[in-house]
């Protein structure tokens, strides 16, 4: 038969609607409004998944999010499989299939189950204790024998097909919750016509008057009430509803994370939602209505199939329409129980209720359920629990006031609940940065004062009956909104109070007693009592020792018992002791969600050149600079990156090269007193600087080291155009600003970023000016008119440009600088009339090589931010007789002046073949014994085609002295012979920039 | 994530911005004069208080302005924006709850304080 444990009538799901999925293998039928646990149960399903340490069989336990055992492998069709999903919280969706986690090879026949057997040995702590010795074992036995065993579910083997989105929202008062309280807070505050933002993690909104078939809210059922007041809310257009939507995270100034699951509710993924939407939203108000988790009990075996929380059978019961079993026993200390054991004897099932406090404490209750015909039992323990994949029946014994245990006796069952009475969900508002309080009369941590614009109502802050949830909603709902509106509510009474137990009578600590604290972790209350003897008493402490509310439910309905637990061990109070930090996520969110449409190919910006698509075309290897897309190499068809590079690298050299450069930064630094302002930024001196020259600068952080270089080129007394490195481009740009605001506003400068204005073609080699002459007007390129360091203004192919003559790589050169849109058309015409020169585009990797001959640094390659251009060899770059400019001072710092600082020197290989590793440490002697002595390090190393051997740039203490010594490079294979040279290779005199 | 008021774009998200650090950390006007001692201190001695905290921030990502800003590092929170150059305005500590007011300067705007709620629902006596 079909759907056996679908009660007759009630519940909310959908009877006309039926449904089919499939739970490892097996056809489940379900109704729509199911979830996946109450189609399960319905079907009398109650072993869904194994324990993480022991693999012990496990059931359904709760009917929300804190659910810890019902964890399922969703399978959706076409790839789309998601591990871990909480059974209790999942909607059940016609096709979908589910498999259970954690056993091999099944769920019924398991053979990690033999953990269990040696549970003796897998105390707290058992891994710390245990992998140490021999050493030899660690990374060949132990890690891969625990990494084989470790984790939980499995990682779906091919990409998410999934899309997801990000949302941003601002609002006058989020309300966090919807359930009695949340939905009187949002009807006060929407009152207000101010924007109002709803958001609960249910499909359904409502809260625990889902599951209320009894109680009344101003003469109605409250179901009618609910029904009515979402009516209300859906027609007002300040309002937004939110369902399924779990508000995962608080952080500062009202900025809240929240995670909407749009399509996983319907049967096939929908071409225009995104399976998810995460939403930032930034509140003017928050109030949390997030309501409170009701607490387990800890006996032996507590953990069979069966045994779940008390609210939860009633929520199946009322609504799901669902029986989790015929005969069920309610064990408690807290009034809430009762209500719940009513609904079932209400609903047909064979009720008994076990309570652990004496008749005298909960009389009025006890005679209302025992009028109802049910057997009470009061000032009883629960001592066990049997039943293999499925509790049979629960050991009971009377319990003396003294905590003398009577004989026990047995009551058969087929489902248990279990209430410890409750604990508010305060998560967001610890979140928030709120300090809890201790509230001994409802044994909990309530909120405190607020840290943030936020209030926390109803069950949430320690109110359980549901008039006083309704006021205390409105109240915080008007309060966020600004109003003074009153309403009065007038609901049916709630059973509320418990009695807190911590560990209950009769839990002796025999050996072989598994009591569960954290059942999704396997923490018994004999890991927490280890933990607490061997000398952890922070509860930080013992929850990272014993692992407990480290899962991924993040010990919801565990984590108030085991700090009881620690508590009563170290005998202090448990407010002495404290809770654990409550860090976001609320619930686990997907790493699509967090990414949103930040994947593939927008996962970073990508920032390409003008003249990107034809190298591109041209078939070049790019490489990543920061953002940027670069030109690497251009290899011709059978060549690698070595014999393309050697060949650019030449061509350069004996005919001429082309380069995009596109990418360095560029600034304008324009007005009266723009020469003053460079002046002080750049060590170098600007003042005799003429319009039409430039200068290779050299700009220092006021600590006097190295942060960027360039070319500055003075176009006119009050205009000059600033070249940065690609990387430092607004670096450059965030320093300059930072002087010329906060250090010398009088300055009358402008800065502006021209780097994406201008493309930049650099032309370098002997045949350069005959590439282009041609092309250029008003510009003279003889030599004696446009000497080296100068820039012009001109024309080239109809296009405005600025051309400066300078050079990156030692040879005879022009930088062109013309407008981005005509940057591709400006190229393509060089290249063009350079085919009779053998023109050859060169690429980073052959600009890198030639700067290297030359000795020419690069900023974050041969330099570190701890590097001053002394340590480089441009101390003549230094204009000391400035009386001022950011760095002087720290240049002279004793440190900054020392003899051993590391210099760049040049090194050859003994062996002109080998070539370096960059990063290679330098010592004098290999011989020495380790740890040696490490003198300095290669900071670039290349095969140089013009030198025919390898050469390399170090950093090398005091290693202008050593010019000419022997010192010893590491390689992968041990050490290899150098020799310390001057930093250049090719050209030593500089003759070739002159043409 | 903050919210930083930028004094000429509004508020706007922490992600814009980029923190300079403390305020108020003037370069000495003739370094050059200054004892190496001293100069290490103006380089790298910074406090660090858990308190109301001046310091520097620059709309990055907006209009690129840099201003100062007291925060609270304990709350995080935003007490008042002022233009750089102007002396840190007075305001009350956020210990002692008080009016914002700051010190009548017109141009720094002094943010209130984020209403704290009335004691919180102190859970019902059972």
């Amino acid at each position: 038969m079909a759907q056996p444990f679908r009660l007759a009538q009630g519940g909310r799901t959908g009877r006309s609607r039926p449904i089919a999925m499939r739970f490892n293998g097996r056809v489940v039928e379900a109704y729509a409004g199911d979830t996946v646990a109450s189609a399960l149960l319905a079907n009398g399903i109650h072993l869904v998944g194994r324990s993480f340490k022991y693999h012990r069989p496990r059931g359904i336990f709760s009917y929300g999010s804190e659910e810890p055992n019902a964890l399922f492998s969703v399978d959706r069709g076409g790839d789309r499989i998601d591990p871990n999903n909480r059974g209790t919280s999942l909607e059940a969706v016609d096709g979908m299939s589910l498999a259970s986690q954690n056993h091999w090879p099944t769920l019924g026949f398991d053979i990690g189950a033999i953990n269990d057997a040696l549970s003796p040995l897998f105390v707290a702590g058992f891994y710390y204790k245990t992998f140490m010795w021999p050493r030899s074992f660690w990374d060949k036995l132990y890690e891969p024998w625990i990494r084989a065993a470790a984790g939980l579910g499995r990682t779906p083997a091919k990409a998410d097909p999934d899309r997801y989105q990000h949302a941003h929202a601002h609002c006058a008062v989020l309300v966090v919750g919807a359930g009695p309280t949340g939905l009187a807070a949002a009807l006060a505050a929407s009152e207000s016509g101010k924007r109002v933002v709803l958001a609960d993690e249910q499909a359904e909104m409502g809260g625990a008057l889902l599951h209320d078939t009894t109680s009344t809210i101003d003469g109605k059922s409250a179901w009618t009430w609910l029904s009515d007041t979402l009516a209300i809310l859906a027609g007002r257009e300040n309002v937004t509803l939110l369902p399924r939507t779990t508000v995962f995270g608080y952080y500062n100034h009202n900025h809240l994370g929240l995670v909407q699951r749009v399509t996983d509710h319907l049967p096939r993924s929908h071409p225009d939602l995104p399976r998810e939407r995460l939403w930032q939203v930034r509140a003017g108000e928050v109030v949390l209505a997030t309501g409170a988790h009701e607490r387990s009990l800890v006996f032996a075996d507590n953990d069979r199939p069966g045994i779940m929380l008390a609210e939860s059978l009633r929520a199946y019961v009322n609504r799901y329409g669902v029986a989790p079993g015929r005969r069920a026993v309610v064990a408690t200390c807290s009034a809430s129980a009762y209500t719940a054991a009513i609904d079932l004897q209400e609903a047909g099932l064979d009720v008994a209720l076990v309570d652990l406090r004496p008749e005298a404490e909960c009389a009025a209750e006890a005679e209302s359920l025992r009028r109802a015909g049910c057997e009470v039992l009061t000032g009883h323990t629960v001592v066990g629990s049997f039943g293999r994949k499925r509790v049979a029946g629960l050991i009971v014994a009377p319990v003396s006031a003294s905590g003398a245990i009577g004989s026990p006796r047995t009551l058969s069952c087929d489902c248990v609940g279990l209430s410890g009475g409750w604990t508010p969900a305060v998560h967001l508002f610890s979140q928030s940065r709120g300090k809890l309080r201790f509230n001994r009369a409802i044994d909990a941590f309530i909120p405190g004062a607020s840290a943030q614009a936020e209030r926390s109502a109803g069950a949430a802050a320690g109110t359980y009956r549901l008039s006083a949830c309704l006021e205390e909603g409105w109240l915080a709902g008007v309060a966020a909104a600004r109003l003074e509106n009153a309403r009065a509510f007038a609901a049916s009474t709630t059973r509320v109070g418990f009695r807190p137990v911590r560990i209950i009578p009769g839990c002796d600590g025999r050996r072989r007693s598994r009591a569960f604290v954290d059942l999704q972790n396997d923490v018994t209350a004999k890991d927490i009592g280890l933990a607490v003897r061997e000398g952890f008493e922070s509860i930080e402490h013992v929850k990272r020792y014993t692992t407990t509310g480290m899962a991924t439910d993040q010990g919801k309905t565990a984590n108030m018992t085991a700090l009881g637990l620690v508590a009563e061990a170290l005998g202090e109070p448990v407010p002495e002791v404290g809770t654990t930090t409550f860090r976001p996520p609320y619930t686990p969110v997907t790493f699509g969600a967090l990414a949103g449409a930040s994947c593939g190919k927008l996962f970073d910006p990508i920032r390409t050149t003008p003249m990107h698509d034809w190298a591109v075309a041209r078939g070049a290897v790019f490489e990543d600079v920061g953002l940027w897309k670069r030109a690497r190499y251009f290899p011709r068809a059978g060549e690698d990156m070595h014999g393309a590079v050697a060949r650019e690298c030449t061509a350069v050299r004996a005919q001429v090269g082309i380069l995009d450069a596109s990418t360095l930064g560029k600034i304008e630094v324009v007005g009266p007193d723009a020469g003053e302002f460079l002046n002080r930024i750049y060590t170098n001196s600007f003042e005799r600087l003429e319009p039409g020259r430039c200068r290779y600068g050299l700009i220092l952080k006021e600590d006097g080291y190295i942060l960027d270089d360039g070319v500055v080129a003075r176009l006119a007394s009050d205009r000059f155009h600033v070249t940065t490195t690609t990387g430092g481009a607004s670096r450059v740009l965030q320093h300059m600003e930072d002087y010329l605001q906060t250090e010398w506003p009088e300055l009358k400068v402008y800065l502006t970023s021209i780097a994406e204005q201008y493309a930049v073609i650099a032309l370098q080699g002997p045949k350069a000016r005959d590439v282009l002459a041609p092309l250029v007007e008003g510009i003279d390129l003889a030599a004696a008119a446009f000497p080296h360091m100068s820039a012009r203004a001109g024309v080239i192919c109809g296009v405005p440009c600025r051309v400066f003559r300078i050079s990156f790589t030692g040879e005879f050169g022009f930088e062109i600088n013309v407008p981005s849109d005509y940057g591709q058309a400006v190229w393509e015409a060089l290249i063009e009339r350079g085919e009779a020169f053998g023109i050859t585009p060169y690429g980073t990797e052959a600009m890198h090589v030639l700067r290297a001959e030359k000795g020419f640094i690069i900023v974050g390659q041969e330099t570190d931010g701890t590097v001053t251009p002394d340590d480089v060899g441009l101390a003549g770059l230094m204009a000391m007789s400035k009386a001022d400019f950011v760095g002087r001072r720290s240049l002279l710092r004793p440190d900054l002046v020392s003899t051993r600082r590391k210099q760049l020197v040049g090194l050859l290989t003994e062996d002109a073949l080998t070539v370096l590793d960059e990063g290679a440490q330098l010592v004098a002697d290999p011989a020495q014994p380790t740890p040696m002595r490490m003198l300095g390090h290669v900071t670039s190393s290349y095969w140089s085609a013009n030198c025919q051997r390898s050469i390399a740039l170090a950093l090398v203490e005091a290693g202008r002295s050593v010019t000419g010594q022997r010192l010893c490079a590491t390689t992968p294979s041990g050490f290899t012979s150098v020799w310390v040279c001057e930093p250049v290779f090719f050209d030593p005199k500089g003759e070739r920039v002159h043409g | 994530m903050l919210l930083i008021p930028c004094p000429h774009c509004g508020p706007r998200p922490e992600i814009e911005f980029r923190c300079g650090g403390e305020a108020h950390i003037a370069r000495p006007a003739a370094p050059a004069e200054v004892g190496d001692a001293d100069w290490a201190q103006y380089l790298f001695y910074r406090t660090n208080p858990k308190d109301v905290h001046a310091e520097r921030w620059l709309h990055a990502h907006g209009c690129q302005r840099w201003f100062n800003a007291l925060r609270d590092t304990a709350s995080d929170r935003i007490i008042a924006i002022y233009a750089m150059g102007e002396p840190r305005p007075a305001v009350p500590s956020p210990i002692v709850p008080a009016q914002g007011g700051g010190d009548g300067r017109k141009s720094a705007v002094v943010i209130p304080p984020t209403p704290n709620p009335s004691p919180q629902g102190g859970g019902e006596e059972c």
